[in-house]
């Protein structure tokens, strides 16, 4: 009897322990599950747009134009009476693509620029962090603009003109943490036994400075996104009849009326970056998760770094400022 | 601290000749003709027409000696004279600056109302449901695009509910106030239009708030962040131990030294502001620069948006510099580094 009551509280301890893990874990990885989720979905969408689409995305019907959601066109057709959700599926390729190629590439030559700028001194960091600062000191959009204007309408030019803007937060965020990394005793010691510079960077130090990088890359696919859509939005971008929900939301913005023509894309846009944004959150609180624990002091924003501060990356230590 | 700014200074003008060459390299190293694009097909045709504007805008001569000119007329403030609107860039950015630094101001403004308390109860209730929902809440807000939030604005509450004006500064019915400032606020309240006043403040309401929402994510981060490095400090603890009141310790005490490093987001509050006025602006038939901008990037107006880009970069170091000197006013601590 007495037996069985101890049983029965012990089942209960471990249901209810079960419980508490699980909200701990919906607590700390929840956002970061649903954002990768998301992401996860809208590359399954791209690879397979246009075999779940139902119409072919160019299907141009001049009797069909501007009809509501309905059964047949899920998310209503738009001025030429195209289906609105089969490009908006199509739509995903071009700007996942253009999203991560930004980043990636840019991510890499910044990464590259900063980590060799820190780790050479000198001279050389001299010059690869004003040239750094040059770029930084022109808001990214309007510059973007300006080069995407001048190389003429297109997606690769697009791609191309946000490169240019791109790279230099990844470099001034590399450079810091390579210049944290590099006054520690492990690379002291990787001297010492005689390693050369470029396997002591790339092998010792990068791999131990790479944390805060993943993150903002995380982060930083959701803003090429936006910045991607915003330039097509302008007219900066794809040719049509190539869909891209930039582009898409630009055509529908004076059909109030027919707000659907619009308003999908744009959710499209919202969701995709949203995604983005939970996972590279997520990853943050993974990597650091001090930065959250209760109690826990944070740690201190840096106040000179254009990099830490928009996505509060946790850093160690202020970057060193550029004037000092 | 003289050798600080000193230092700053001589950094920033070498900044200034700097960023003139990226844009003249822009303008000049680039496949696009701005000719032919202004001038058309047909015209383009015509050897002579082309040749003559090229001489007149000095597209014929050597490209340091077209550097040179372009520096030299930078010193009288002539940025050129724009392909589209064929007027002096300068006159230009000054008529359509206004109504941009009125739109960003409010927008400014009313960001911080939404973002201080916002990020100072997350803090204060770390981890509790209200942090989360303001740290959903704000990244939704960063994720949000722009140029669609101000579609949704203005379907919904122009277009729906028709609460709200249309496009543009004023109604056509309104009448403008006597130019002076060019910030209607300001010159229909001192000329005592009450009317237009209410009429700009209307039409004001949705691009504010949609330029607004680009910075709240990001400033009510960095006031969670900084506040909640504020409440780990010595001080707050002692002050709990004499056994003040919490708010009093959170708004007296934490509160100011929190919003330090807010200050420093002057900077890129004001490039996010103008990438959020490019699109806003643009929705919204804002006469600013913003969508000056983009017209001139439309039309391949290479001196219009060479001119926006050069005064852009120059106010955005500006900017900078004001906001790291009152960092080092507030925070003596940063200049003994």
């Amino acid at each position: 009897m007495s037996a069985g009551l101890v049983e029965a509280r012990d089942t209960d301890g471990v249901a209810h322990r079960a419980r508490a893990r699980r909200s701990r874990w919906l607590r700390r990885y929840g956002l970061a599950a649903a954002g990768g989720a998301i992401v996860i979905a809208w590359i399954l969408v791209a690879i397979f747009a246009t075999s779940l689409a139902p119409y072919p995305y160019e299907q141009v019907d001049v009797t069909k134009r501007l009809l509501p959601p309905s059964a047949e066109h899920w998310l209503g057709t738009d001025l030429l009476g195209r289906d609105v959700f089969s490009r908006l599926l199509v739509g995903a390729r071009i700007s996942l693509i253009a999203g991560i190629v930004v980043v990636v590439v840019g991510g890499l030559v910044g990464t590259l620029i900063g980590g060799v700028a820190a780790y050479a001194g000198g001279r050389a960091e001299e010059w690869m962090m004003r040239a750094t600062d040059l770029v930084m000191c022109f808001p990214p959009i309007i510059l973007a603009m300006a080069i995407a204007a001048a190389l003429g309408i297109g997606v690769t030019n697009t791609i191309l003109a946000m490169l240019v803007v791109w790279w230099p937060k990844f470099a001034r965020l590399a450079r810091s943490l390579v210049l944290v990394q590099r006054s520690q005793e492990y690379v002291e010691a990787a001297h010492v036994l005689g390693y050369g510079p470029s396997r002591i960077l790339f092998r010792h130090i990068v791999p131990n400075a790479v944390g805060p990088l993943v993150v903002l890359l995380t982060l930083d696919v959701g803003t090429a996104i936006l910045t991607f859509a915003g330039l097509n939005f302008l007219g900066l971008g794809v040719i049509p009849p190539t869909p891209e929900w930039g582009q898409m939301v630009s055509e529908g913005r004076e059909l109030v009326e027919q707000w659907w023509v619009a308003t999908f894309p744009g959710l499209a846009i919202l969701s995709v970056v949203v995604g983005f944004n939970f996972l590279g959150d997520g990853i943050r609180d993974w990597l650091d998760p001090k930065s959250r624990r209760r109690g826990a002091t944070p740690r201190r924003l840096c106040w000179r770094c254009a990099t830490c501060a928009p996505s509060s990356i946790p850093m160690p230590g202020p970057c060193a400022p550029s004037m000092a | 601290m003289f050798r600080y700014l000193t230092l700053r200074l001589a950094s920033m003008a070498v900044m200034i000749v700097l960023s003139t060459l990226v844009v003249f390299l822009i303008a000049t190293q680039v496949p696009a003709d701005p000719v032919l694009a202004q001038l058309g097909d047909l015209q383009s045709a015509d050897k002579e027409l082309v040749a003559s504007y090229r001489r007149k805008w000095g597209l014929d001569l050597p490209i340091w000696q077209q550097y040179l000119l372009y520096l030299q007329g930078l010193t009288r403030g002539d940025l050129g004279e724009s392909i589209s609107t064929h007027r002096p860039v300068l006159e230009d950015i000054r008529q359509y600056a206004p109504a941009t630094i009125e739109l960003a101001t409010i927008a400014f403004l009313l960001s911080l109302v939404v973002s201080i308390p916002l990020g100072v109860i997350a803090a204060v209730k770390r981890d509790t449901p209200i942090d989360h929902v303001a740290r959903l809440v704000s990244l939704i807000g960063v994720s949000a695009p722009t140029f669609w939030l101000a579609f949704i604005m203005l379907a919904v509450f122009y277009g729906g509910l028709q609460i709200a004006p249309g496009p543009g500064r004023l109604d056509v019915t309104a009448l403008p106030p006597p130019k002076w400032s060019g910030l209607l606020l300001l010159d229909s309240a001192i000329v005592g239009q009450w009317d237009t006043l209410r009429d700009a403040a209307a039409h004001l309401v949705l691009p504010s708030i949609v330029l607004a929402a680009s910075i709240v994510g990001l400033l009510t981060r960095t006031v969670r962040a900084s506040m909640l490095e504020a409440l780990a400090q010595d001080y707050v603890r002692v002050a709990r131990a004499k056994g003040m009141r919490e708010t009093a310790i959170v708004v007296r005490h934490a509160l100011p030294n929190a919003l330090v490093p807010v200050v420093t987001l002057g900077g890129i509050a004001y490039a996010i502001l103008l990438t959020g006025a490019v699109m806003t602006e643009t929705i919204f038939s804002w006469p600013g620069l913003g969508r000056y901008t983009f017209r001139s990037a439309i039309a391949l107006d290479f001196p219009g948006i060479m001119g926006i880009t050069l005064v852009v970069a120059v106010v955005y170091l500006v900017i900078n510099l004001i906001v790291d000197l009152s960092y080092a006013l507030i925070d003596p601590r940063v200049v003994q580094r």
